[in-house]
């Protein structure tokens, strides 16, 4: 009803210039009104500004003194016109509050004499409290004077209201059409689509968030990886052996037993199974001896080989123990090249901060061939590294105990401006391969890198437990793009 | 990674040259060392106190923190670092260690009982005869004991230093096993006499040598050395004598290693002298002690004999990758302090290995010696064999992925279609302009080569009327465009479609597949115009419903459209269902 009237009005008005004054004209509620403009304004049916007016209304006081006559006036006609009453006389023919006030305004206004006894000074007076009151109640003006008065004797209060001033908006029609805010299959069944008029896409502000499943970006990385190393011709080494002896992780990798990396400090030893229950006898004495006192060429390191120490069970600390065991069976066999990978978990005895973390996973390639050099091993490093969006290389000599020559990969950070090291390489040493049985010839590169860094450096984040663990940010896994390395 | 802390000024005088931060890191990194760091004194000293760091003041000293490998003992120290560098650098010769040439019965003796290898059984000892100390120097012989205590003693567990002023001492010295009651005397920086049963009780609250106590606590016997007016030296590995303590005025030092390991003792021992022994009045020369064990067996130390080995110039050359000369080889080695030779034929290299290195043994160490002379990054590199996948496809691959996973199912649609099917049908007339025609079609089915994914996907829904609401399928594929640039005139593009059919049109759902389809390629939503990321327009198509279909803003480049399917379209594929279809270029993702 409001609707026809405000756009029937317009049709022949340019101007509603109040809503309240509308509404009253045409027997509608304001609040009514003020909806249907909302409405008509949100479909541009019209254009509404906002207009604001103070008024005035009556308190509960207020109210009752509008009705009864102020506590003065009140009071005032309680008195006998001659003479005097005892003040608990009257004070018992008023109500506790009218009987307060009405003393007091009464002497303000010297309409009485105020004693033990009370009696009237003047004979007659006016009610002009409960004139103003009235006068607001049916919203006529009063003066300024009257107003701060009544204000302060907290009688009226302020309020703020609030209406509308109309006109034509751009898209104004007599009648408003159907307005709908999706296409239907009953609107198909019906043939009405034609008529439908649909609200406006706000195409400045994104979709609704989709309902999708996500992948872990660290896995991402990882699958991107693998297929990289796929490419390259590597062969996928099975990595689902968290347990290992010291033997496979540090001996058989010439790795000296009194290696600071041995120390519980670094490493997980097993409370159970505390001990490997068989290593392959024969090549734990070809260990044994290379530690103690060489051979192959080398002077070995010229200590006590213990068998305890090397069946001392632990998490393994790099997946190089299993590098190792694939090494020594291709060993067994007639020589064939080879080219292994793994990406798979790794577990360190280190404390838990931004960058470290007990358990993370190590991504492991090598090359067996025969009569490979340190330019195969770079040339490979390039080459893998390249697919990663890193082609700006460097080497660093480095130590470590099993590859000799050892290389530290450093990149060229563009962001950072700065080289940063990336990994790990080197040509695993002859007392490591010897013993294996491989031909003198036969020479092994590899090289490692943790997944964390390139992932963290990937998707920008700077706290590994954000990125891995269970402390892991779920809307952090969800926002993370795709990963694209290989893909350029 | 050990880490050495040496005064940069220092330093660069030893070097008889300055650098600038980069040219001395560089030469670091040719060489296989890292600085780590770059401090002074004042702010080692309040970082360890958890003090404010001060303003380092321009006459603070400047502390180099170097990195170096954890197998190069000789490297713990300024001495024999900037040693290193020199002769790295081609500024100084390798040095000639000698072992002083007394007669036995001039040397001095250690006599080790019996009960020492209860508890310790190894000692080996030497003297450094007529040495200088001054204040740099000596603080250096004392911080490569305490580098050396750390690195290759593990913690003094397997060799402890002792360094004495023999001048207040008088030999043959005796290295025993005593039970502790029995043994008394006034340790280092103490004044009163000790028992040493009460002496590991005292050194329980030091926070400096409590770790030590457990090597020797639990034994029955502690490892004691005395002179010949029982003067206690020094007990291993807790503490020294107080009598016989080293000061800068120290002329000649009496220097014993106690072990359980008799190989890293020796190094432990060699490290010591060779080291120190320049600043003796005869450098580089080394006074020996004879030790002499309860069986009688004798040995001399320290033993400086250098170790000779021979490597195949083959192997050297055949690992690095790079064909060297043997004169070229031999000079790379001077260079890091292996003395080499070419022997006999030619076809070998006879290398000495000097004391000081202890970290070569085999060949590989001194074949990574060359590589490092000639420059890790002077290698020529050799690429292997390896695949280039096609970016085109893998990225097809990963976004289909990612739309299933967005709980839109594949499908898989014909290339060929009718003519009708790929333009009236779809609202669009045809202006010869970009669809490859047929020209001798079997039925009007095989016409045209499809110019978008929408055909198909529509056929898809018309023929899966009875397929439960709501259906949601995508395809990735190729349409075929005509090009000019090409040589047969036309060329593929690889469009990726997604379609949703329900009661609803599911408009809002497609918009939220294109804003995921975007977040997974890493693109940011930005206001229209804005050329870094993607945006959203209205767009005017016919095969859409006016007003309920936009255009996608790529990196300022239209790439594709969305918006509910026009009803005409709609009733045109039989389809009574309304739909809103996505189709969008995924091969613009990959231009840079």
């Amino acid at each position: 009803m409001a609707e026809d009237a405000i756009l029937g009005y317009l049709a022949t008005h340019a101007e509603i210039p109040d809503s309240e004054q509308f509404a009253t004209q045409h027997s509608l509620h304001h609040n009514e009104v003020v909806n249907v403009i909302k409405s008509l304004h949100g479909f541009r049916y019209i254009d509404a500004h906002d207009i604001k007016r103070e008024t005035w209304v009556l308190t509960d006081e207020g109210k009752k003194y509008a009705a009864d006559g102020s506590p003065e006036v009140q009071l005032f006609l309680a008195l006998p016109p001659q003479g005097s009453i005892s003040k608990d006389e009257l004070q018992k023919k008023l109500d506790p509050s009218v009987f307060k006030i009405g003393c007091s305004q009464a002497g303000k206004n010297k309409w009485v004499e105020m004693g033990k006894q009370v009696s009237r000074k003047v004979q007659h007076v006016e009610d002009k409290v409960k004139d103003l009151l009235i006068r607001v109640q049916s919203g006529q003006a009063i003066g300024k004077d009257d107003i701060n008065s009544l204000k302060a004797r907290k009688l009226i209060v302020a309020q703020t209201w609030k209406g509308y001033s109309v006109r034509k908006g751009p898209n104004y029609a007599p009648k408003r059409k159907k307005v709908a805010t999706d296409l239907t299959r009953e609107n198909l069944q019906r043939g009405d689509w034609k008529e439908l008029e649909f609200k406006e896409y706000n195409f400045n502000a994104k979709g609704p968030p989709a309902e999708s499943g996500h992948l872990h970006p660290l896995l991402k990385v990882k699958q991107q990886l693998k297929n990289i190393f796929l490419q390259l011709g590597f062969e996928e080494m099975p990595t689902n052996n968290f347990v290992e002896s010291s033997f496979w992780n540090f001996d058989a990798l010439f790795q000296p037993q009194q290696h600071p990396a041995r120390d519980s400090h670094d490493t997980f030893f097993l409370e159970a199974p505390s001990t490997t229950r068989e290593l392959p006898e024969d090549y734990v004495e070809l260990v044994k001896h290379v530690h103690e006192s060489g051979g192959y060429g080398s002077r070995g390191y010229m200590y006590d080989w213990k068998r305890e120490e090397a069946n001392k069970n632990l998490l393994r600390t790099h997946t190089t123990a299993v590098s190792t065991r694939m090494l020594y069976a291709l060993a067994k066999q007639p020589f064939s090249p080879k080219r292994y990978f793994s990406i798979d978990r790794v577990f360190r005895n280190e404390s838990v901060d931004r960058t470290h973390l007990a358990e993370f996973h190590q991504i492991e390639g090598l090359v067996c061939d025969r009569g490979l050099t340190l330019g195969d091993l770079i040339g490979v490093l390039n080459d893998f590294f390249s697919r990663l969006g890193m082609s700006k290389l460097r080497f660093k000599p480095a130590y470590n105990p099993y590859t000799e020559p050892s290389m530290e990969i450093f990149s060229y950070h563009e962001g950072l401006k700065k080289w940063v090291e990336i990994g790990n390489s080197g040509m695993f040493r002859p007392e490591m391969l010897l013993p294996m049985g491989f031909p003198e010839d036969v020479r092994v590169i590899a090289w490692g890198l943790s997944l964390e860094r390139p992932t963290m450096i990937l998707y920008g984040i700077d706290n590994i437990r954000d990125l891995f663990g269970h402390k892991v940010d779920l809307s952090l896994i969800k926002r993370n793009p795709i990963c694209r390395l290989g893909i350029n | 990674m050990p880490t050495v802390s040496i005064g940069r000024d220092r330093l660069f005088a030893a070097l008889r040259r300055s650098y600038t931060q980069e040219e001395f890191e560089d030469l670091c990194f040719s060489f296989g060392i890292e600085l780590d760091d770059v401090t002074t004194e004042k702010a080692i000293i309040s970082k360890e106190k958890h003090l404010e760091e001060e303003k380092p003041s321009a006459d603070d000293e400047i502390i180099y923190k170097i990195e170096v490998p954890a197998n190069r003992y000789d490297l713990l120290c300024l001495e024999g670092l900037a040693q290193a560098l020199r002769i790295f650098n081609g500024q100084a010769k390798i040095p000639r260690y000698t072992v002083a040439k007394i007669s036995k019965e001039l040397m001095h003796k250690m006599h080790v009982k019996k009960e020492t290898s209860l508890i310790r059984p190894f000692v080996v000892c030497a003297v450094l005869r007529g040495i200088t100390f001054d204040e740099t120097s000596y603080n250096s012989f004392i911080d490569l004991q305490d580098k050396l205590h750390q690195n290759i003693c593990r913690k003094r567990t397997l060799v402890a230093i002792g360094t004495h002023d023999l001048d207040t001492l008088q030999g043959p010295f005796t290295y025993e096993a005593l039970p502790p009651p029995k043994i008394n005397f006034v340790p280092l920086k103490q004044v009163k006499n000790f028992r040493a049963d009460e002496l590991m009780e005292f050194y329980k609250s030091d926070s400096k040598l409590k770790k030590f106590l457990e090597i020797i606590e639990h034994s029955s016997v502690f490892p004691v050395i005395y002179d010949s007016n029982r003067t206690v030296l020094s007990l291993p590995p807790i503490i020294n004598g107080a009598h016989s303590a080293i000061t800068l005025k120290t002329k000649n030092v009496f220097i014993e290693c106690t072990a359980t390991d008799i190989t890293k003792a020796k190094i432990v021992l060699n490290t010591m002298v060779t080291t120190f022994a320049t600043y003796c009045e005869r450098k580089f020369e080394v006074e020996p002690v004879e030790v002499i064990s309860f069986d009688g067996s004798s040995s001399v130390y320290p033993d400086l004999s250098e170790y000779n080995m021979e490597v195949p110039l083959s192997y050297i050359t055949g690992s690095i990758g790079v064909p060297l000369e043997v004169d070229e080889v031999t000079n790379l080695l001077k260079r890091m302090q292996l003395n080499a030779e070419k022997a006999g034929s030619g076809h070998n290299i006879s290398v000495s290995v000097p004391p000081t290195r202890s970290d070569i043994l085999h060949p590989c160490d001194v074949m990574e010696d060359v590589a490092i002379a000639y420059g890790y990054n002077n290698i020529p590199k050799r690429k292997l064999s390896s695949l280039k996948p096609l970016p085109l496809n893998q990225l097809s691959d990963l976004i289909r992925s990612e739309i299933a996973m967005s709980g839109f199912t594949e499908v898989l649609t014909w290339i060929l279609c009718s003519k009708k099917e790929n333009f009236e049908m779809l609202n669009r007339k045809d202006d010869k302009s970009t669809a490859v025609i047929i020209g001798n079609p079997r039925s009007s089915d095989f016409e045209v080569v499809r110019t978008s994914l929408m055909p198909g996907m529509l056929k898809t829904v018309g023929h899966n009327k009875d397929h439960p609401k709501p259906i949601k399928i995508y395809e990735v594929g190729d349409v075929v465009l005509l090009d000019e640039k090409k040589d047969v005139g036309a060329s593929n593009h690889r469009l990726l479609s997604a379609l949703y059919c329900g009661a609803n049109s599911g408009f809002e759902l497609i918009h939220s597949l294109v804003d995921r389809i975007m977040e997974v390629m890493g693109t940011p939503f930005v206001p229209v115009g804005d050329k870094s990321g993607y945006y959203i327009e209205l767009s005017d198509e016919p095969e859409f419903l006016l007003g309920r279909q936009a255009k996608i803003v790529y990196k300022g480049r239209r790439i594709g459209n969305f918006g509910i399917v026009h009803p005409e379209v709609l009733n045109n594929f039989d389809i009574p269902d309304p739909c809103s279809f996505l189709e969008l270029d995924i091969e613009y993702f990959l231009q840079s």
